[in-house]
Parts: C-alpha cells; structure tokens; sequence
C-alpha cells in the first residue's frame, strides 16, 4: 500500500474521470445573460489553462452531462468558476445553472484537459466568440505570467455577450483586441488570417459559424493544421435548432426530435440501438447514413470535411440536426449500423 | 514502536527538472524510458531539438516508442498510423479526412544541458530552465570524465540517503574508498530552501586504496599522509554533486590550496520511474590530466565498482523495507545532511498539495 497517492493534483495529463458532489459558493450576474458560477468540489483538484468539467444535470426522469470550460480556479483547487450563457435556444441546462444558489449541491466532473495549451510557441493569437472566453481567459493569463508573446481577440454580437470585457481589459491592456458587432467593429476573419506567420498558434473557442470560418481561413493559407487549435462542445450550429422528424425504415422507427435534444438521444429514447463515443461531434462513431432528406442538414460536427458536410450523405446524430429553410419542419430519413 | 517521522516511500515533486537521458541516447529512433511514473518516447527532430512526448497513442495507448518518425519533427503510431508532431499533436489520422481536435498526447517540456536531457513533468508554465541543477563540471572544459547508469530497484531517496551520508564507505566500500576515519571525522552541514552541503574533512590520514592510485596518476611516486575532503552538494529535488579529493598533508588544502593534490567531482543524478525504481545517472569528473582517455576509462570503471556495492544494498534494503511494513526508519546523528534533504523535497511535495501540508515543519 502506498502511503499517499502520487498522482493527486497532477491534472495535467489526466485523462480519467471522477464524478464527485460540488457545492455552489457564489451564482453571480456578469451581464443579463451571463452567469459566473464558483463551485467548490469535493475533491480539490488544480484546473489547468483550457480545462473543463461536466456536469450532470436532471430533466424530469432522465439526466443528461453539459460541458462548460473552466474559467479560472484557486491555486489549490479548492474552488472553480465556470460562466454559463442561457439563450433563447439553448438546450434547458443552461436554465437549470442559473437557477442554482450558494450552497446547492450538483454532480461534476474533476477539470479535464481535452483543451491543453502549449507553452513555448514564438506567438499565439487567442481568439474567442462571446462565451468561449471561458475556455481562452486561463490561456491568457498563462501567456501573460510566462511572458509569451500572444494577442487576445474577444468578439461578440453586442457588449452583453462580453462578459469578462472589463478584467480582461486591466489585465491584458494593449494585447487585447475587441470587436463588437453591433457598434460596426466586427472581426473580418480573413484579415485576421492573414496577418497570421506559419510559427504562429491560433487558440479557438467560439459559435461554430466562426470556427467554420477560421477553420476555411486556415486550410485556404496552407498554415500548419496542427497549429490551429480549437475546442467545441458540439452544442452550436449555423441555424437556431428546430425541431424536426427522423426516420429509421429498417427498425420502423419515427420520432420527432425536440429542440433541447439531440437527435441520438431522440433515437436512443425511440429504442435503437446507438453506437457513440464522444457525444460532442468529434470522433464521427455515431454516423447515420442519410437516405431522403426533406429540408436541410445543420451540420455541427468537426468530423467532416466540407466536402463530405456539402454531400448531405452522412449525418453525426450527437450534435447534427435537420432544419427546413421554410420552417415547416425538417423529415430526414436515415440508415443506422 | 517509538513514533518515527521519517517518511520510508518518499513521493517525487513534479514542478522540476529531471534527466530522462544521456545527450547521447536521444537520437532519430525513439527511446522509451520512464520517468516519474510516466512513460515517455525520446527523439530528436531532424534539427536536433530533443522531444519527450507521452508514451501513448490518445487512440489506444500504443507506444509510440515503437513507431517511426516521420518528416522534420513527426512521430508515427506503429498501431494505426496517426502522426503526431513534436508538440504532441496529431497532424495526420489516416482513415478519415480531418483530425480529431482532442487528438493531442502530452509534449514536456525538454532542456538539454551538461550532457543530459532534462524534462519537466509538471505544470509546463513553471518549467524554468535556470532551475536545472548545476552540474557544470559535466561538460566544462576545465573538467574530464564520464559515467554511466544505473538502474536501481529502490525509492530515489534510498539513493539521496546514501550519497547524502558518506559514512556507509566504511562499510559497503571498505576495499576502494572506506576508512575508519570517516566516522569518526566532524561535519558541518548547511542548507537554504534549494540546497544542502555537507562538508567533511579528515586530516593527516592515509589515503584508501582508489584515492592513493588517483594521487600517482598525478603525483606518479607519492607516498604518505593526505588531507582528505568530501563536499556534498545536493540541489532539489535529487543531484548531488560531491567535490572529493586528497592532497598532500599538510599542504594547506583546507585552506583552499589544493595545488598538491588532486580533485574529482562526483556528479548525481537520479530520476525516480516508480516509488520502488529509479533511473541513477552519474559521473566522474576530475580536473587533472585531463588528456588522458586511460585514466577517464579507469576512473569510470573504478566509481562503477563502488556503485555496484551501492546498488546491492540500495536493493537489498528496499525489499526489506517492503519485507517489513509495519517498522519504521529512526534517525542517527549522521543522517542529518539526507534529513534536510527529505524535509525540503517534503516541503516542495506539500506545495504542489501532493504531500498534507500540516505534516511537513514550515521553514
Ligand atoms: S459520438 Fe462522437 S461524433 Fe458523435
Ligand atoms: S493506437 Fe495509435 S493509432 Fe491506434
Ligand atoms: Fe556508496
């Protein structure tokens, strides 16, 4: 037996996942939509820059994991705050996580480190959409401590979206780079691109409309693809999720999707029988094939090429969705392995 | 059982440097070795820059020391083909069109530096390289000399203990370097929050048999008493350096004359692998004859002799204490230069929360 356990607070290369209780210390508003959560867990744990946890929350008789980055933690680890955006279509956790008070208790996950940042770049860019700033505000603290050289650029539709504006303003002055899309300053993604060098590293966490467009920025400039990192929880899309109606001939399965589901889970409570991994739209295990398709496909996934998302034939069913230009209600018929 | 406080499987800190490697052994063909309880694959980049990047695929976890590598700085997984490059990350997944954004294994931060290969296993943003330890006489030119590894099957503080407190010569190195007088001599040991120095003086001595051979490599016919001294230096978490020598009595060596004789380093370093293995990288380095590959050869051989005797006990005394749970260690007046030793290695566990803080006495 060993006298203590080597491996306690090294994160950093921790992969495994320990559910454990954490109590809510503080829920405060940062703007009408935001709210900054510090939560202290049962069992303290360091969260490294880009960490996230997840949480597990109940929907009536079923439970269901949300994922929300880690925005900054005590040196101990004793306490962790993440900040949860509600929207008007946002899937109903984000609901649950504002309505919690000081000392509730919810189920969470330790910091997991899908999202490292690497240290030693010769420059970084760190670019994040509204809320994701909260995966890209440790990085930038770290960048700051170790004296890197990196620019920040924190974009949303209006100020409301900009929660840590303020902070991130004393802390990182002249580093960072703001744009506000109804004062008319919005980002051009092209020119910010452009102006990138091959040794540069570009950090992303951002609405899927925007990693699409880095992401077509990136590969169009031939910039080394492993310098381009980003970091999605599958739960944005191009268009507002509708619901719409998936079928499965082969087990005679029709069920409509709702709009705070995903079509996996629609087909999991409809009784087929679901293969996955990852949940989050990016190891293309959950793959259905498409065999008619009455509307469009919202493809949320990073699995596909845009090769392979322009061919409407396969679909990843965790976080993809049918949608109907019209609005009249999307019916995509589907084989399944 | 009296209370002991003496700590029998000390963990190892992480927010520290590390030799994974002899300079030499890191080349374009990957090389598994294992440090801190976490396997790593060693390469170097076509530009010469070392890399120690996780020993695991994040598809399945085959080793990637196993693997080829690929173009200017990559590495390919020999299970299913996904190239990383030096940073860890994938840069190519065969069978599909993109790259899984999480696909990533960890890459730590590497120094090289006095012959060695340095890495960090801790938080990277801490990985100073102006904390490696001072092992300059490894690659000064003022100093020649080599040395080998050994593979110990012991907690590393087993070996810090034993470098730490020279009396054992004695007794597991009577034939080479012990003598009676080293008990019996006075030391005085100092430290501050990084270091610790145990020096040693033993006057007007004869010299053991390994010492009086060094003087007539340089002093070819002497014969007589000697001066002896034995420096330690240890710097956190686990080099010692030992500034050793004998010169002609009387000649004022002490006093920092040391003309009439003759200095060698003792250069230690040791990497845990497990809490029961560690990877022990030494040499010895002299500042004499320093033309002479005879005399680095022999001397090398020499020291391996004695560390030979080390290591036996080293084993010996690990699976006793494994044979003996519930004893304890106690404390003699002579281990008080390894007892600094554990309380600042204790201290650094308690900061990093891997070590209860309240057990560890405050400096
Ligand atoms: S389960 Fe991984 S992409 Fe859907
Ligand atoms: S285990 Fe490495 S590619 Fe599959
Ligand atoms: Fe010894």
């Amino acid at each position: 037996m060993r006298p203590f356990r080597w491996a306690d607070g090294t994160v950093a290369t921790s992969h495994s996942i320990v559910w454990q209780q954490a109590t809510v210390v503080d829920s405060i508003a940062l703007t009408p939509v935001i709210r900054r959560i510090v939560l202290r867990p049962e069992k303290p744990s360091v969260a490294a820059a880009g960490s996230h946890i997840d949480v597990r929350l109940r929907f009536g008789d079923r439970t269901d994991t949300r994922s929300y980055s880690v925005v900054d933690s005590a040196t101990d680890g004793t306490t962790l705050a993440i900040s949860v955006l509600a929207t008007p279509t946002s899937r109903g956790g984000a609901a649950i996580m504002h309505a919690l008070e000081p000392g509730d208790s919810i189920e969470i996950t330790q910091p997991i480190l899908d999202f490292p940042l690497r240290i030693g770049a010769p420059r970084y860019v760190l670019l994040a959409g509204g809320i994701g700033i909260t995966a890209i505000a440790g990085m930038a603290a770290v960048l700051k401590s170790v004296g890197a050289d990196y620019t920040l650029v924190y974009l949303g539709r209006s100020r409301r979206e900009l929660a840590y504006l303020e902070e991130l303003t004393a802390a990182h002055g002249s580093r960072l780079e703001v744009h506000v899309g109804d004062e008319g300053t919005s980002l051009v993604v092209t020119e910010l691109v452009a102006a990138i060098d091959e040794s540069a590293e570009l950090y992303l966490c951002g609405p899927i409309r925007l990693m699409d467009a880095v992401r077509r920025a990136w590969i169009e400039r031939e910039l080394p693809i492993a310098n381009l990192r980003f970091e999605t929880f599958g739960n944005s899309g191009w268009f507002a999720p509708e619901k719409f109606t998936v079928r499965v001939p082969r087990l005679g399965i029709e069920t409509v999707v709702g709009t705070s589901q995903s079509m996996l889970e629609a087909l999991e409570e409809a009784g087929a029988d679901m293969m996955f991994d990852c949940r989050k739209g990016e190891c293309g295990l959950c793959e259905v094939r498409v065999l008619e398709l009455d509307g469009d496909i919202d493809h949320r996934d990073v699995f596909y090429s845009e090769r392979q998302k322009n061919a409407r034939g396969k679909i990843c069913c965790c976080v993809s969705r049918a949608m109907s230009p019209s609005g009249s209600g999307a019916t995509v018929t589907i084989e399944i392995s | 059982m009296g209370e002991s406080s003496i700590n029998k499987l000390l963990g190892h800190p992480l927010d520290v440097w590390y030799v994974a490697a002899w300079d030499h052994e890191v080349n374009r063909t990957p090389l598994a070795r294992t440090v801190a309880d976490r396997p790593l694959a060693l390469y170097r980049t076509e530009d010469g820059t070392a890399v120690a990047l996780a020993d695991a695929c994040w598809h399945r976890l085959a080793p990637l020391s196993m693997g080829t590598l690929v173009g200017r700085d990559g590495i390919r997984c020999p299970y299913h083909g996904m190239l990383y490059n030096s940073a860890g990350r994938c840069i190519s997944m065969p069978a599909q069109e993109t790259i899984n954004p999480s696909a990533t294994v960890a890459s730590f931060p590497v120094v090289e530096r006095y012959r060695y290969v340095w890495v960090w296993l801790g938080d990277p943003a801490k990985a100073d390289p102006s904390l490696v330890p001072d092992m300059h006489q490894m690659d000064d030119p003022a100093w020649a000399g080599d040395g080998l590894t050994i593979e110990v099957d012991c907690n590393y503080q087993l070996v810090l203990d034993n470098l730490m407190d020279l009396t054992h010569e004695e007794f597991v190195h009577s034939s080479s370097i012990g003598q009676d007088e080293l008990s019996g001599s006075e030391f005085v040991v100092s430290h501050d929050e990084r270091t610790v120095t145990v020096d040693r003086w033993m006057l007007g001595i004869d010299p053991p048999p390994f010492w009086l051979s060094i003087m007539r490599h340089k002093f070819p016919h002497f014969e007589g008493k000697v001066d002896r001294w034995q420096i330690i230096h240890f710097e956190s978490p686990s080099t010692i350096c030992i500034d050793v020598g004998v010169a002609m009595a009387g000649t004022g060596a002490p006093e920092g004359d040391r003309s009439q004789g003759v200095n060698g380093y003792v250069m230690n370093t040791i990497s845990p692998v497990t809490d029961r293995s560690c990877v022990y990288f030494w040499a010895f380095m002299r500042n004499f004859r320093l033309e002479s590959q005879v005399i680095t050869t022999q001397l090398r051989d020499g020291v391996a002799g004695v560390f030979s005797e080390d290591e036996r006990m080293l084993v010996a005394q690990q699976a006793a204490i494994d044979a003996n749970p519930d004893y304890e260690f106690y404390g003699l007046n002579i281990d008080v230069g390894g007892m600094w030793v554990r309380r600042l290695i204790e201290r650094q566990l308690a900061a990093e929360g891997r070590l209860p803080r309240a057990t560890v006495p405050v400096g």
